[in-house]
């Protein structure tokens, strides 16, 4: 399918989000959408899925211009979404979540035979198999999103939209899907991918978008450097590794000992697990989502509680101790799903920014808010932290992913604090604000916090760990220290120990792993030239020209 | 600053045939500007008009108004004169359409007499009756919607107004006539008595649903039955019971809410308290910081958890806050309206509540104001009945379908034709979408 925007406005309110969007989309390419949190893209492809109608503009697909009233005309015209998070009935089957909503009759049942049968002539088509009568909430994250995929496609969609789909899966998932998408590219079909982690663009994508404040400022082709597209997007250089100085560890702050969680059948999700944190060092947790990282911050935090073993903090238990009084005694926590646990949507920002410290001064004074200071608090964390909003009274709901997490950090990171526990914390955050929140959490570690940053994000892991801990099923894998491979860490979250992946490791890259390598050869190259040389001045002359357009296709077609 | 524009070449946004906007500069401050709100601002005129016609305190109003038609309807088809002249509708229409108006104009006139001034009235007394008699009547159903509100805004949903509102009769009535007190100290003790009656009866339900998660719309409901069992039997005992059979003894004068009018009227310092009760309720939910954590737990009671604030306890607290408002819409009612207490003493209100909650949007000054409105019907009812034979039933029809439409938005937008709120504007007329035109017609 070849797929035109033309002019494509969408406002909310006073707010233009999408602001004259023009971009083609070519049969089989792979599109990538870069741009800032909050520049519009999630609107773009809702608006392009039938989910928003535009207020100006026109969608013109194999030249024809179409108008959708809703999803469902969306994907008769062979248009297929996998939001971020996901829309798939938890208790259902993958193959009754496949045909959810055109469900095959016969006798005025369901099919489910013919629901199985297209699930597995999908999936085969794809290269990948799944259990047609697997549950939904049985399967890890990876699976679902394939779920997801065979759902878009059983439907025939012949342009798939995939936003922010590695978010939350791991390095190895995240090769299989880009495997995925370009045998779905070779056959034909278009995809329109967004992503803030510029790896994945540069490995996949065939042309990219780049949009700023809704509007499309500039187009790229793969072979610009990651800076390039980091500058491009943000409107600045970016410089995209984090430069701390080594740690410099001191007392113990946080120490877990044997800790074990169970699950409501029992099953242990957190299995004898041991592991000290220092003063002024951080610790970085890998693993694949799932793999009780996520239970064992939660009780740190004491929303879990422990089955056995302790988590002591500054040499004193903590067990017994409530939510409250554990975030009084200096823990800041970043749980991992934002928008469930992070934030109250129907809340407004200033409100959001102080829900874990209610009740105490200065937010609090006798019984009552201090509400100067809640919008002072909130004027000047949402300057800091550049939390895009018309306004502070704003609804967090409403805000972009990226934003929003940005308030839960802003947050976490303005209370005073000893112990860090964050899980996730730049989740669906651009480039440009991961540079700022890393060098705020680094400055964290460097004031004398303790801090647990839990990633599925091995970039993450890489540049914020000064130790990395590895989980999987449970169980603590091992420590290694950071800098560790990106191979290494992929092999670990298996289950494999640290040698024996080592060894495996030197054998085998993965395509991210390459990407790596090319990457390094690449900043080598260019690495006399300043980044900020490449934003306010033309970069090296080669590098220009082989990297940008200087027309977009849009204008080609006018 | 040059912008990274300028390695990559021209963007397609500069449309030539679009009219230049003011804004590259809002571009090049990107890394500057926290909100992401530069110059790029529609008509201002269009948007403050979708955003008034997408506020909910308009839908509410054209929901009555809709009710107010299709009430309209019903008055003109069960008239007895309507009927007669619709038998010869074609050989005189004008008289058809005389009688419907006729009918239709008469049953309102006569709602609007009984619930605000009667201009047809002997006395000047008569004459302001009715607005007085709204307020009466108002005053239990606001305290009743500001405790089904409260509650809801902490994600509990209160069935049990009835219940509490018995309960704290009970106990109002109790140390009215149980008691000897000084003036002022006796009424404060009978109103915290209603409260703390209401409140414990409600309590009952916070804590079932924070220990065991037992759901508070069933233990409501149940203990409403209980309720109004307990009250049938409280009546007739040697405590309670008084001269005539089904009420008890009459609450002490020292113990009663004053008039705030002299005799014939019934308004008292209840309705007062029903103001003062609503104001407190909207700075303890928008400004204290308990009324902050019962909001969070209502509206992401896991986010709230994460926080620090204890879901079970805001439960409990949510519950028996709201069941002391209704149990003085029950002290109220004994104290101040009846001075005596009967079996049938929370009539309806309980329920009632639930509907001015819902029609108040379970904001304190929507709940007031839904309280008034609901009173207004109630007491214009029997006037319309009494003058135009129009059914009292009509007033709960009209009742009913308010809350009709206020449930279905979407119906009265597509009605009175409203664009949906902030989201999805109307079909964009051809002429937006050519490309042409494209982002000039702002
Ligand atoms: N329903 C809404 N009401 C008001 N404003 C909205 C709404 N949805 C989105 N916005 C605003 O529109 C802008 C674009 O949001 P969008 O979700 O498209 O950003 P995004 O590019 O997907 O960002 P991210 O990378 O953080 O996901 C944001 O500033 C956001 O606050
Ligand atoms: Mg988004």
């Amino acid at each position: 399918m070849r797929l035109e925007l033309r002019g494509i406005t969408k406002r909310f309110g006073t707010f233009t989000a999408n602001d004259g969007i023009d971009m083609v989309v070519e049969p089989g390419e792979i599109h990538a959408i870069l741009g800032e949190n909050g520049a519009g893209k999630s609107t773009l492809m809702n608006t392009l899925y039938g989910l928003y109608e535009p207020d100006a503009g026109q969608i013109v697909i194999d030249g024809e211009p179409v108008v959708f009233s809703g999803p469902g005309d969306a994907m008769r015209a062979g248009i297929g979404m996998v939001h971020q998070h996901f829309m798939l009935v938890p208790v259902f089957t993958v193959a009754e979540n496949v045909v959810l909503g055109q469900e095959p009759v016969g006798k005025g049942l369901i099919d489910l035979r013919r629901a199985r049968q297209i699930v597995r002539e999908t999936s085969e088509m794809l290269g990948f198999a799944i259990d047609p009568d697997a549950k939904i909430e049985d399967l890890p994250v990876g699976v679902q999103q394939r779920v997801e995929i065979v759902k878009a496609l059983s439907r025939n969609a012949k342009l798939l939209i995939l936003d922010e789909p590695t978010a939350v899966l791991t390095p190895q998932e995240t090769d299989e899907l880009i495997e995925i998408m370009r045998r779905l590219a070779a056959a034909g079909t278009s995809i329109l991918f967004i992503t803030h982690k510029l790896r994945e663009i540069r490995a996949v994508s065939d042309s990219i978008t780049i949009i700023r404040l809704g509007k499309v400022v500039g187009s790229a082709t793969p072979s610009a450097t990651e800076s390039e597209l980091a500058s491009l997007m943000v409107g600045r250089s970016v410089s995209l590794g984090v430069a701390k100085e080594p740690a410099q560890p001191r007392e113990d702050v946080l120490e877990v000992r044997n800790l074990v969680v169970r699950d409501t059948h029992g099953v242990p999700v957190v299995n004898d697990v041991s592991f000290t944190v220092a003063s002024g060092e951080i610790l970085a947790v890998a693993g694949v989502q799932g793999n009780g990282q996520t239970e064992l911050t939660e009780a740190i935090l004491g929303i879990q509680k422990p089955a056995s073993g302790s988590v002591v903090l500054r040499g004193e238990s903590l067990e017994g101790k409530g939510v409250r009084e554990r975030l009084d005694s200096g823990l800041a926590y970043v749980p991992e799903d934002r928008s469930t646990d992070g934030v109250v949507g129907e809340f407004s920002i200033v409100e959001n920014l102080v829900l874990d410290r209610i009740g105490a001064a200065p937010v609090s004074r006798g019984g009552a808010l201090d509400m100067r200071f809640l919008r002072r608090n909130a004027d000047e964390l949402v300057k800091e932290f550049d939390v895009r909003t018309t306004s502070v009274d704003r609804a967090v709901g409403t805000l972009s992913g990226g934003n929003q997490q940005k308030v839960v950090l802003a947050r976490e990171l303005s209370r005073p604090l000893s112990l860090l526990v964050a899980s996730q914390p730049t989740r669906g955050v651009d480039v440009g604000s991961i540079e700022f929140l890393h060098d705020r959490i680094v400055s964290e570690r460097d004031k004398g916090a303790a801090v647990v940053i839990v990633s599925t994000e091995l970039d993450e892991v890489l540049a914020l760990g000064d130790r990395i801990a590895v989980m999987c099923g449970g169980e603590l894998v091992g420590i290694v220290p950071g800098g560790e491979s990106r191979d290494v860490l992929g092999l670990m979250m298996t289950g494999i120990g640290p040698e024996e992946a080592r060894q495996r490791a030197a054998e085998h890259h993965t395509l991210l792993g390459e990407a790596d390598l090319e990457a390094e050869a690449e900043a080598g190259a260019v690495l006399d030239a300043p980044a900020a040389d490449a934003v306010d001045a033309p970069a090296t002359e080669s590098s220009t020209t082989r990297s940008a357009t200087t027309t977009s296709a849009g204008e080609e077609n006018r | 600053m040059s912008t990274p524009k300028e390695p990559l070449g021209p963007t397609p946004a500069q449309d030539p045939l679009e009219p230049v906007e003011p804004q590259s500069a809002a571009d090049d401050e990107i890394g500057t500007t926290a909100t992401g709100q530069p110059a790029r601002t529609p008509g201002f005129g269009e948007t403050y008009l979708r955003e008034v016609l997408s506020s909910s305190w308009l839908l509410t109003l054209l929901a009555i108004v809709l009710a107010v038609l299709l009430g309209g309807v019903l008055i003109i088809a069960t008239d007895p004169a309507v009927q007669e002249a619709a038998g010869y509708l074609f050989a005189r229409p004008s008289s058809f359409f005389t009688a419907a108006w006729e009918a239709a104009s008469q049953a309102y006139l006569a709602l609007f007499q009984g619930a605000i001034y009667d201009s047809q009235a002997a006395t000047f007394t008569r004459a302001i009756r009715p607005i007085t008699e709204t307020l009466t009547i108002a005053t239990p159903l606001i305290l009743a919607g500001l405790s089904v509100g409260l509650a809801f805004r902490a994600g509990l949903f209160n069935i049990g107004g009835q219940g509490q509102v018995i309960l704290g009769a009970v106990l109002a009535t109790w140390i009215g006539f149980g008691l000897d007190l000084p003036p002022v100290v006796h009424l404060v003790l009978a109103l915290i008595g209603g409260a703390v009656g209401g409140a414990f009866w409600a309590a009952i339900a916070g804590v079932l649903k924070a220990r065991t998660g037992a759901h508070e719309v069933i233990v409501t409901i149940m203990l409403n039955n209980v309720a109004a069992y307990l009250v049938l039997w409280v009546v007739t005992t040697q405590i309670f019971a008084g001269g005539t059979s089904g009420t008890s003894k009459p609450v002490g004068e020292n113990a009663r809410l004053p008039a705030l009018l002299p005799e014939p009227f019934r308004l008292h310092l209840g309705f007062v308290l029903a103001l003062v009760l609503a104001a407190v309720v909207w700075w303890l939910m928008e400004r204290s910081t308990l009324g902050f954590k019962l909001r969070a737990v209502g509206s992401n009671a896991r986010a709230a958890r994460t926080a620090g604030i204890s879901v079970g306890a805001m439960t409990v607290l949510a519950m028996a806050i709201a069941g002391g408002l209704a149990g003085l819409a029950g002290a109220s009612q004994v104290l101040g309206t009846e001075g005596y207490l009967t079996a049938s003493v929370a009539g309806t209100i309980g329920f009632d509540a639930i509907t001015v909650a819902l029609l108040g949007r379970s904001k304190p000054l929507g709940t007031v104001l839904a309280g008034l409105l609901f009173g207004a019907l109630a007491a214009g009812g029997r006037l319309m009945q009494t003058r135009t034979g129009t059914p009292l039933d009509l007033v709960l029809v009209l009742q009913s379908f308010i809350v009709l439409f206020i449930a279905a938005p979407p119906l009265v937008r597509t009605i009175w034709r409203l664009p949906k709120p902030g989201a999805r504007r109307e079909k964009p007329s051809p002429t937006s979408t050519t490309p042409v035109t494209a982002g000039a017609d702002a």
